[in-house]
């Protein structure tokens, strides 16, 4: 075997192996401390090293701690209602306004188009500044609804999934129905809505994904402390807890529970998903 | 009427005898609420917002003071709130290691590996976290004598040990850090899902010509998968302009890691100078928008190019 298939035979799949591991560790660690940080006590976390086991791994204190001192609970009740409602919200708006751009022939369909793609470009955080007076004076501001409508409003990927999608289910279903005589309305709720179930399901996760995550929307239009989401309530850690790592990492534990058990489960539909909703 | 009758359904009738009608009907219904979200949260607060910028404005009283081009001039003649773009530069270098480190992994990947879905999964995930927890996770992974410093002084790197969130000089190095940390995942993903539809024959076909792993990158992999990378290039410098949660929540902006957004929000919510804030987001958005004219332009010729 001469030096250059030695090379290829042993020191490629070395190499390889090498970096995916190197990247795996980069990836797991800063986790995995926070992990087991979660599981200390006070005097521990700052006696023992960051890599060393907890002592007790039945310690919840950390995490009884969070929920209760940290508005958890509420957080995660908070975040629930806005997510559920605006994602109904989303699912229906952009699906309405995809079907009417994607079925039918006005010449007004490529103004309206337009619009939405000019709007596409704009990007959030820069005018956030004006639209918090926009909140503010429709009287959104401190409550669920800011959130709630900034999402449904802002949303512009699910209409390009759903009119994507529309493309693909062939016209002459529509149209066998409206020889039966069914409205458009009807057709819409009865035909389409139903085929674009997979369609959904995409929107759903990258829309779930988002507003689970986002900081800035609640951040800026939220503040009352009961109106707290995941993301916002675990910011709030930082004032009383900056010297209580065990209970900060506990939030953290909590915060990404959710995250972990949906991506276990549905990990095929957000790698697809996510794909999808990120090429503009 | 004769339809009427023999109907029972008058919905399903009305839609028989105006086809036109009720398309314009459904159509109205239908868009009624996305056009009006579309404007109240876009185009009304973009058109407000050049308002404002021609204003000396608190953002709260009634009384609005025209002032013209003037918070223009202040913004582009006060260098310290103009430096914070600087900061972008971090983050943009940074998203080019994110691209070819994304690239590395989604090329591996790609082929024989043992315990793929792991390594997949496990790149990702970090993608997925919370960002408010991602900026925490960081803190405390950047502490003095914390994590970073732990792991370096164990592989004898103790005399590089930095205040990584201390030092103006390093502050950015290790928020662009984070960044990459976070967001690698989705451009990995991405490109593998790209490279997974090329077809196989082509592979097969160059190994039968003798063609190694580094040629196939090169000959077919990287052609193949290059407007994916070029557009999450445009999408990556038009995120450094924008970066606001990681810096936001770790640091709040200190340090000399303040970016233009940060600034924005704080010379808005905390200075309350709205009309200057509204100059900064007007100039912030025009860079923006040329950017994705250019994305436009370019891939409208490589379109027509490849078609």
């Amino acid at each position: 075997m001469n030096a250059k298939t030695l090379m290829e035979k042993i020191g490629l799949p070395v190499f390889k192996y090498l970096t995916l591991i190197l990247g795996v560790l980069v990836a797991v660690l800063p986790l995995l401390v926070i992990f087991f940080g979660s599981f200390k006590t006070g005097t521990e976390l700052r006696t023992t090293g960051p890599f060393d086991l907890p002592q007790n791994w039945l310690n919840f204190s950390n995490y009884i701690q969070a929920v209760d001192r940290g508005n958890m609970l509420l957080g995660f009740f908070n975040t629930t209602i806005v997510l559920v409602v605006s994602v109904f919200g989303t699912v229906m708006v952009g699906s309405m306004t995809a079907y009417v751009l994607n079925r039918f022939d006005f010449k007004f369909n490529k103004l309206v188009m337009a619009l939405f793609l000019i709007a596409a470009l704009v990007p959030g955080v820069t005018t956030q500044v004006a639209t918090f007076q926009v909140v503010n004076a429709l009287g959104l501001f401190n409550t669920q609804w800011s959130a709630i409508l900034l999402y449904m409003g802002t949303d512009i990927i699910s209409i390009y999934i759903f009119i994507q999608f529309l493309d693909s289910i062939p016209k002459d279903l529509d149209e066998a129905a409206i020889v039966d005589g069914a409205s458009y309305f009807t057709i819409f709720t009865k035909i389409i809505l139903p085929l674009l179930k997979p369609a959904i399901v995409t929107v759903l996760i990258i829309r779930g994904v988002a507003i689970y995550n986002d900081f800035y929307t609640p951040f800026l239009y939220m503040p009352k402390t009961s109106l707290g989401t995941i993301s916002t309530a675990l910011f709030r850690f930082k004032g009383p807890f900056i010297n209580q790592w065990e209970i900060i990492s506990a939030g953290i534990i909590i915060a990404m529970i959710p995250t972990l058990l949906v991506f276990l489960f549905l990990q095929k539909y957000i790698y697809n998903g996510l794909v999808k909703g990120s090429i503009r | 009427m004769e339809n009427i009758q023999k109907s029972t359904k008058p919905f399903v009738t009305f839609s028989r005898r105006t086809k036109k009608q009720d398309q314009i009907f459904t159509m109205i219904l239908f868009l009624l609420a996305p056009i009006l979200l579309l404007f109240v949260f876009t185009y009304i607060p973009v058109f407000n917002m050049f308002g404002y910028s021609l204003n000396k404005w608190d953002g709260y009283s009634k009384a609005k003071e025209f002032i013209g081009l003037q918070n223009y001039i202040e913004l582009f003649t006060r260098p310290e709130l103009f430096r914070v773009f600087g900061v972008s530069i971090y983050y943009f270098v940074a998203s080019f290691i994110q691209l070819a480190l994304a690239l590395y992994f989604a090329t591996i990947l790609s082929f024989d590996v043992r315990l793929k879905n792991f390594f997949k999964g496990v790149l990702f995930f970090p993608y997925l976290i919370n960002g408010v927890a991602v900026g925490f996770i960081f803190l405390y992974f950047f502490k003095p004598d914390g994590v970073l410093d732990l792991i370096m002084v164990s592989l004898g790197l103790g005399d590089y040990v930095q205040q990584w969130l201390g030092n103006r000089a390093i502050i950015n190095y290790s928020l662009a850090g984070v960044s990459i940390w976070r967001y690698m995942g989705l451009n990995f993903v991405m490109f593998m899902g790209a490279i997974q539809s090329i077809p196989s024959e082509i592979y097969e076909a160059s190994s039968l010509d003798g063609a190694n792993r580094w040629q196939q990158f090169k000959h077919i992999i990287f052609p193949s998968i290059f407007p994916i990378i070029s557009l999450s290039l445009l999408l990556a410098i038009r995120g450094s302009l924008a970066v606001f949660e990681i810096p936001y929540i770790m640091t709040g902006g200190a340090n000399g890691s303040s970016t233009f957004v940060i600034q924005t929000v704080d010379m808005a919510f905390k200075n309350q100078k709205f009309g200057l804030a509204s100059a900064m987001a007007v100039v912030l958005l025009l860079i923006t928008l040329i950017l994705a004219g250019v994305q436009n332009l370019i891939f409208k010729d490589k379109n027509a190019g490849s078609n």
